[in-house]
């Protein structure tokens, strides 16, 4: 019994601490806390959570102060036309066609163009960037020229592809191709080096040749790399775009835009920049699909 | 005849102002047929090194290997690694992963997949054929590595601390299927671990190593795995005072050789 009540002295004392009130903590304090999102997760990685029902908010709060400034009268037409503006001028256009085209036409030649300059760029830069990745040889011959040309503008060497390869179709997709080049190289370098050692070693203790290591080992492991550079490629393609349409174009979603800027034309302008980004997200959406598709294993290994 | 290590040298040359280092010095180990030795030994003993030796991912500075009297001179599928993590392709399922020696070997699709089933089923893999080894768990994704291994029929297995990741149930769970793989397929082992005890329950030839050089100090006979295999459990043979007393003068070596280098 005399144990028992030692003990029970020993505790009373650091117990005390614990009944005093605590501090309230102040706003500051309350909202920096890491914050139990869900049971389990408790103090878990920042950043976790859905973000759907924000950014529909968000793209709902876009549109309603767009048509609010507009209904209002804040803003003049020229400078902002009101949302439904467009949208007449997309079905007008869509009928009837824009200086003398359909609307298909202008829309198909500017895919095609950024298109087949994205395939270009993939058929020449996978390989090349593969290549670089595993031989210091490529290496050092094609790294100092990609380097040089991949952050200048294209609207800087724009004036040489015209002069070069005249203003047909060769030097518009050339410009494309170009913007579209340097990432997906860079990106398969840097995709050959995601292999672990073990996994070559494992490859090496079989029996495996250069080439099957290569083939067996390093492409597959190098697909998310490549996957990820395609898609920064292809947005890079976008961008480029309107720059490569500037010139003796009488076609594409970039001529229309510019165009119809000349004219003060803003419906056109603002119509022609939403049909390019969407066009452009949906095949990011398409590419994020494949991804998941033939790389589930991204990440988790 | 086996594998035969014959006073191998490794010295990695001076680099980024660095002197060289040595890092085995005149190694001479024999590994018999159907032997299971075990590598133990603080840390940059060379204990790794000594494994890629002989898996033939590194060249020896001087000295020979010998495998059934033929010269070490590469990697080759008589001798299959086992890694610690990392080295399944996430990208390929169960069957395939385990049938990679024998696609590297250009064998066909339906006799691989034969020889791998046998081992998937030896492993305790049955009926994970098809799913992706990065759903796995990480006791499982050995297995599998193990069964890749096995499937070349290799000479010698060289494992590279390949329980080394997993938890300590899963861990003894898996020492126990390993002895009786090596009982029942006849191969040499050579085996990297920390774990002392892991090593003298496991080995029939326990090596510790030393660092800066790394050598080989001291060679024990063990009869741990043979009393296993004959029907104790694995509880009481680690409890065995005899066991225990090993245990204490091994790790009262390796304790040494930490204190001198530090």
């Amino acid at each position: 019994m005399t144990d028992k009540t030692a003990a029970d002295a020993h505790v009373e004392p650091r117990a005390e601490p614990q009944r005093a009130p605590r501090p309230s903590p102040g706003l500051i304090a309350r909202m920096s806390r890491a914050r139990p999102t869900k049971p389990g997760e408790i103090y878990g990685v920042p950043g976790h959570g859905n973000t759907l029902w924000l950014s529909a908010f968000s793209i709902g709060l876009f549109f309603f102060v767009w048509w609010g400034v507009t209904a209002i009268g804040w803003v003049k037409p020229l400078f902002i036309p009101p949302p439904m503006a467009i949208v007449t001028k997309f079905i007008s256009i869509w009928n009837t066609g824009f200086t003398g085209t359909p609307f298909l036409e202008h829309l198909s030649i500017s895919t095609f163009r950024v298109f087949s300059a994205f395939i270009l760029a993939c058929v020449i830069g996978l390989p090349l960037g593969l290549a670089m990745g595993m031989s210091p040889l490529m290496r050092g011959l094609f790294d100092p020229p990609i380097e040089f040309y991949r952050p200048i503008p294209p609207l800087a060497y724009l004036p040489l592809m015209i002069i070069w390869f005249g203003i047909g179709e060769t030097s518009k997709i050339l410009l494309i191709f170009l913007s579209v080049f340097a990432p997906i190289v860079l990106g398969a370098r840097a995709g050959v080096k995601s292999a672990a050692i073990e996994q070559i070693h494992a490859a090496y203790s079989f029996g495996a040749s250069r080439w099957q290591v290569m083939r067996y080992v390093i492409m597959p492991s190098a697909m998310p790399e490549i996957l990820t550079a395609m898609r920064v490629g292809i947005g890079f393609g976008w961008t480029t775009l309107v720059a490569a349409e500037m010139v003796a174009a009488t076609k594409g979603l970039g001529y229309m835009v510019l165009s119809a800027s000349q004219f003060l034309q803003t419906p056109v302008v603002i119509m022609g920049i939403f049909v390019i980004a969407i066009i452009a997200f949906a095949f990011d959406l398409l590419m994020r699909f494949v991804e998941r598709r033939v790389v589930p294993w991204k990440g988790r290994m | 005849m086996g594998l035969t290590i014959e006073n191998v040298s490794v010295v990695f040359p001076a680099a980024n102002g660095r002197p060289p280092v040595s890092a085995l010095s005149e190694i001479n180990l024999q590994i018999d047929d159907r032997e299971f030795v075990v590598a133990l030994g603080a840390s940059g003993c060379g204990k790794s090194t000594l494994l890629n030796l002989i898996a033939g991912f590194l060249a020896p500075t001087s000295g020979e290997l010998t495998l059934n009297g033929r010269r070490v001179e590469g990697p080759g599928a008589d001798r299959a690694v086992v890694f610690q993590k990392h080295a399944l392709l996430p990208w390929l399922n169960v069957i395939d992963n385990v049938a990679f020696g024998l696609q590297i070997q250009g064998i066909s699709r339906a006799k691989r997949y034969e020889t791998a089933n046998k081992f998937v089923g030896l492993l305790g893999l049955d009926g994970f054929q098809k799913s992706p080894v990065y759903m796995l768990s990480g006791g499982m994704q050995q297995r599998v590595g193990i069964a890749r291994a096995l499937t070349c029929d290799p000479d010698v297995l060289l494992m590279d601390e390949p329980l080394g990741a997993l938890d300590a149930l899963t861990r003894e769970k898996a020492q126990e299927l390993i002895l009786n793989i090596w009982d029942n397929t006849h191969k040499s082992i050579f085996f990297i671990t920390h774990s002392v005890e892991e090593a003298l329950f496991m080995g029939t030839k326990l090596v510790v190593m030393s660092p800066r050089p790394g050598r080989i100090t001291h060679v024990f006979d063990l009869p741990f795995s043979r009393q296993f295999l004959d029907g104790q459990s694995a509880r009481e043979v680690k409890a065995a005072p005899e066991f225990i007393r090993l245990r204490e003068d091994v790790l009262k070596i390796i304790f040494a050789d930490e204190e001198a280098a530090a």
